[in-house]
């Protein structure tokens, strides 16, 4: 069926493995935390590049190790990343990640420190980029279908004017988009606390809401009845959250649940970082709720772009996606514009409709995918953050 | 509309709405939206309520439940009066 959306195109960077990417980085990617050094270097010593520090990466085991895998792997396949280079301590789990990567078919370079040392490999690393950079660079950007776009989306420093106007207004982007076959992702799986009655019946069908339900069941039990001191009323909702105006997660978690609109279905569930496997659609991966973490492990997943709605202003971005942020609270508009992407203040003065919150979003997400840089790509918000299940070894 | 709503309200059960102007005061007659239908009604602040946080529409007391989005927020833990600011102080999860 066609539809005023069904024509949209924009000009992205054609991978080698099909998938279409909007930014065209070249990354300098540590396996582990003690790699971060060499890796800055080497950005520094080659223009055009970008380290992506992170804090983690040794003596990890177990299902925590395969969610850092993921989302290294992840981060560095993503389409909007057109070469990388990857150095870890070791060769070892440096080889798994950079084969890992390799998989896209995209140019991947792997240098590890021990037996060198940082100088060697800082050399060797800094030839492959620079040979990355001049390779990017004569990439061309190609015109392709808006249902080509992988968007992800996840909220922060929420407050009631989410609910009422910015989580509307993306509930509405994807209503429309999904049917036109792009791929969605949301998320934040404590934050659904008080609205999964209503979640688990936006699965495609009863087998997706059931294992949606025993992953939103198990967080409850595994994680905060197993680990809280107290109500958490200080954590979720959030300080900011409260000085908003939210009062519980109940009221938290119903704003949240706006951002899948009012026709949209999820299809499948993903571990965090997980990439999607069963096609076109919209799926909820297992993520925490904290910006920064979420944003990340959706861009692992895959996302190309992430549609961020605020209420008290969150400052978030993504090294390698572009973060767009949308806040319907004037008062955030008046103090904080230069974070703000689209603005929808005009739902609370009910002289905008969700139905064209909504089109000014898609307006913005096509000019994001053509090349336009959202205020956090403007104002350098590269926030790279690893989720960590527990301890290390 | 031509008036802009000094109060928005999700749905017709709900028994709490949001103020959405700044430097709302106590005793202002604030004009009310229930975004479902656009539907309008009147009534007076009690508090001087910051932007984004709630009122109560009706006199709630202790161990009532909160309705918003035409669904339980969470429990009144002190008596709030019509027009009463609704927060912390006054509600609390029932989860967790």
């Amino acid at each position: 069926m066609s539809s005023k959306y069904s024509n949209i195109t924009f000009h992205g960077f054609r991978r080698e493995n099909g998938r279409v990417g909007v930014r065209n980085h070249v990354i300098i990617l540590p396996v582990d935390d003690i790699s971060n050094a060499a890796c800055e270097a080497v950005a520094n010593n080659v223009k055009g590049t970008m380290a992506i520090p992170h804090a983690y990466g040794r003596l990890q085991f177990g299902e925590d190790l395969e969610v850092h895998f993921r989302t290294i792997i992840g981060t560095g396949a993503n389409p909007n990343v057109a070469a990388v280079v990857v150095i870890g301590i070791e060769p070892g789990w440096t080889k798994r990640i950079a084969d890992g990567i390799r998989l896209t078919g995209k140019p991947v370079a792997e240098f590890s420190i021990e037996q060198k040392g940082d100088f060697e490999t800082i050399r060797a690393a800094s030839w492959a980029a620079k040979e990355f950079v001049h390779h990017a660079t004569e990439m061309q950007r190609e015109e392709c279908s808006i249902s080509e776009l992988w968007v992800s989306t996840k909220c922060g420093e929420s407050d009631t004017t989410t609910g009422l106007g910015s989580c509307p207004t993306v509930g509405n982007m994807y209503d429309k988009l999904l049917p036109e076959g792009i791929t969605g992702f949301f998320g934040e799986t404590s934050e659904i606390t008080g609205a999964e009655h209503i979640c688990q019946k936006r699965a495609i069908n009863e087998e997706v809401g059931n294992r949606w339900y025993k992953m939103w069941k198990a967080y409850q039990d595994d994680v905060i009845f197993a680990h809280q001191t107290d109500d958490l009323s200080d954590s979720q909702p959030t300080k900011g959250n409260i000085l908003g105006g939210l009062t519980t997660i109940e009221e938290k978690a119903l704003g949240n649940l706006e951002k899948i609109g009012r026709t949209s279905q999820f299809i499948d569930i993903l571990e965090p970082a997980e990439a999607p496997k069963s096609g076109n659609g919209l799926y909820f991966m297992d993520s925490s709720s904290a910006a920064a973490e979420c944003v990340t492990l959706m861009a692992a997943g895959g996302a190309v772009i992430h549609t961020f709605p605020t209420g008290q202003g969150n400052v978030v971005g993504n090294p390698i996606v572009p973060v767009i942020k949308i806040t319907a609270n004037p008062r955030t508009i008046r103090t904080m514009a230069e974070h703000v992407d689209v603005d929808v203040s005009g739902i609370l003065r009910r002289d905008m409709t969700i139905d064209e919150a909504g089109d000014s979003l898609i307006e913005m997400i096509r000019r994001t995918a053509n090349g336009r840089n959202t205020a956090a790509e403007a104002l350098g918000h590269r926030e790279f953050s690893m989720t960590k299940l527990y301890r290390s070894a | 509309m031509s008036n802009i709503p000094h109060l928005l309200v999700h749905a017709h059960e709900d028994n709490v709405g949001v103020v959405v102007v700044e430097g709302l005061e106590a005793g202002t007659e604030m004009f009310c939206c229930v975004t479902h239908d656009n539907s309008t009604f009147t009534l007076t602040a009690g508090a001087d309520v910051p932007i984004g946080h709630k009122i109560a529409l009706k006199d709630l007391k202790v161990g009532d439940t909160m309705i918003k989005y035409g669904e339980d927020i969470g429990k009144v833990v002190a008596d709030v009066a019509k027009g009463g600011h609704v927060h912390t102080h006054n509600a609390k999860t029932k989860r967790w």
